[in-house]
């Protein structure tokens, strides 16, 4: 219900949408390869926009351009209309290899990025408790990473990333190293939880169905050197039953439609 | 999948230098087994001392009681009085100067080209030979002595400490930048945890130097102390009480490992305590 009222607003007029994030021109060169080339793309606020393509497309380097953590060679990259060109409040990152501190707690993980912007710990620790429980941990607290299996670890990397409260969410892969069971779920999870976080998330995968699954919008790249090849939004009802979309004709559609697309870079 | 190839990863980083799994792991034994293990040596030892290996090896029973005869008359706590002093000062000393330097090294290429290669190159000498230079230099006073200390402990505490800040976990210093980390919280909160399995296998390594340094000091440089009560039980033929004041160093040193692994449990890695 939720999923088909927020996309119902701005579909009628395609063009003019309030976009949080703009990438304008960026481009990357690693030694000899060309990661990127003159990348232009809006991201709309509170929309899950994923970024798709095969390895090699530079789509994880874009992503970590958007979070300030690889300075790009050429371009600009605003977030709400301000240039940045390193990590910002307004972004909060999860990692494809869920980096956390081994020797801290599940509360201290997921309270870090306010521990490190100076919150007081009672403050800090309520706040990381309510995210905790929001991803499904509550019990966990106490726990350290290595007692967890690797999906509730990446748990506490949403956890960390929505507990400082960015307005931007920059996934990294952040189902690559979960297996396919608990991935499953988790996405189920991440639909929910962007209908009732309001916030933008920007979503690296190279998996189709979890791309259209999940996204509002799906960016598709194409390798050497990464550009933008296709922009596609699904039509799907994410409103019901999660396990439904996987039987949904327009889900089954495109996907059919990007793996066509991106056949040719495949040998 | 990606998962226990990291943590596999991580163990086997660390398990030349500290094999923390394996002390983890008899943390956990009953002390039943260590002291089986304990009774096993005494056993031999009293058994060899019987033969007898040499005329020169006294039985285990005639060292125990050997030892209680020693702090009875005192003998033994006057000499570690003195033994403790350039010990307990050369120790701490190498300890956070070591530490210090070594995470210096680690962070800042200029310190690391300047001050490493000199700690490679102790590391290398036989650094007793040092030990009467120190004495010309120095004298035979405590200087000389928390010197010999800490030309032993230091090189092992300063090279683990800069591998260990080096080779920190890459993930994590892009995990605390994004997170908006300054350089001192990333060097508090990250690093130094990350690196301390490491560091405490360094300070380990570092503290037994330092016994070793202390005792060479005191057969080399002055006989007091611990040195001076072997030199002087061995030149008596007392060969019980100078086994007996062996034993006690050793045994001494011992104590002090376990407690540094029990402080770095503690403190600093809580999650290997129940691993």
């Amino acid at each position: 219900m939720g999923a088909t009222a927020l996309r119902n607003g701005p579909s009628p007029v395609p063009a003019p949408i309030d976009s949080i994030v703009e990438v304008r021109g960026i481009s990357k060169t690693y030694g000899n390869v060309e990661a990127l080339r003159g990348i232009d793309l809006d991201f709309p606020r509170g929309k899950l926009t994923s970024l798709l393509g095969p390895s090699g497309c530079g789509k994880t380097t874009l992503l970590k351009i958007i979070a300030g953590l690889i300075r790009a060679d050429g371009g600009t990259v605003a977030i709400n209309g301000k240039h940045v060109t390193a990590p910002g409040p307004e972004r909060a990152f999860v990692f494809q290899d869920f980096a956390l501190m081994p020797w801290a707690t599940v509360m201290r993980n997921v309270a870090f990025g306010l521990e490190l912007r100076g919150t007081n710990k009672a403050e800090r620790e309520a706040i990381a408790r309510r995210y905790i429980a929001e991803v499904g941990l509550a019990g966990f607290e106490d726990k350290y990473p290595h007692q967890l299996s690797g999906g509730m670890r990446q748990r506490v990397g949403l956890a960390r990333a929505l507990s400082v409260d960015a307005d931007v969410l920059l996934l990294d892969e952040p189902f690559s190293a979960v297996d396919e069971q608990n991935r499953r779920k988790f996405q189920e999870d991440l639909i929910r939880l962007r209908t009732n976080q309001n916030k933008t998330f920007i979503f690296v995968t190279h998996s189709i169905e979890e791309a259209v699954y999940i996204s509002d919008r799906i960016v598709l790249l194409s390798p050497r050197p990464g550009r933008v090849s296709q922009i596609i939004e699904p039509e799907i009802d994410r409103s019901g039953d999660p396990e439904r979309i996987h039987r949904d004709r327009h889900y089954l559609d495109t996907v059919e439609e990007i793996w066509q697309g991106l056949k040719q870079y495949v040998e | 999948m990606a998962v226990s190839i990291r943590t596999d990863g991580e163990a086997a980083g660390l398990a030349p230098l500290s094999n923390r799994s394996a002390t983890g792991a008899s943390w956990d034994q009953p002390v039943l087994l260590r002291l089986v293990s304990i009774a096993l040596f005494a056993g031999i030892w009293e058994v060899a001392g019987r033969i007898p290996v040499s005329f020169a090896f006294p039985t285990f029973s005639d060292t125990v009681v050997a030892f209680f005869g020693l702090l009875a008359d005192g003998s033994l706590a006057t000499a570690y009085l003195s033994t403790l002093q350039p010990l307990v000062l050369g120790v701490i000393l190498s300890a956070f100067l070591g530490v210090g330097l070594g995470t210096i090294c680690g962070l800042w290429r200029t310190g690391e080209w300047l001050v490493i290669p000199v700690f490679i190159v102790l590391q290398a000498a036989p650094v007793a030979a040092f030990i009467p230079m120190v004495t010309f230099v120095y004298g035979i006073g405590m200087t000389a002595k928390t010197l010999a200390v800490m030309i032993l402990a230091l090189p092992v505490i300063v090279l683990n400490t800069y591998k260990a800040v080096r080779n920190v976990n890459e993930s994590l210093l892009v995990m605390c930048r994004s997170f908006l980390g300054t350089r001192w919280q990333t060097v508090t909160k990250i690093i130094l945890p990350d690196a301390s399995p490491v560091i405490f296998a360094g300070l380990r390594l570092g503290v037994a130097a330092g016994f070793v340094g202390v005792v060479l000091a005191e057969l080399l440089i002055t006989p007091t102390g611990i040195g001076d009560l072997i030199t002087f039980h061995r030149s008596r033929a007392d060969y019980a009480e100078m086994y007996a004041t062996i034993a006690s160093i050793i045994a001494l040193s011992t104590l002090t490992l376990v407690f540094l692994q029990w402080v770095e449990v503690r403190v600093f890695r809580p999650e290997s305590r129940g691993a």
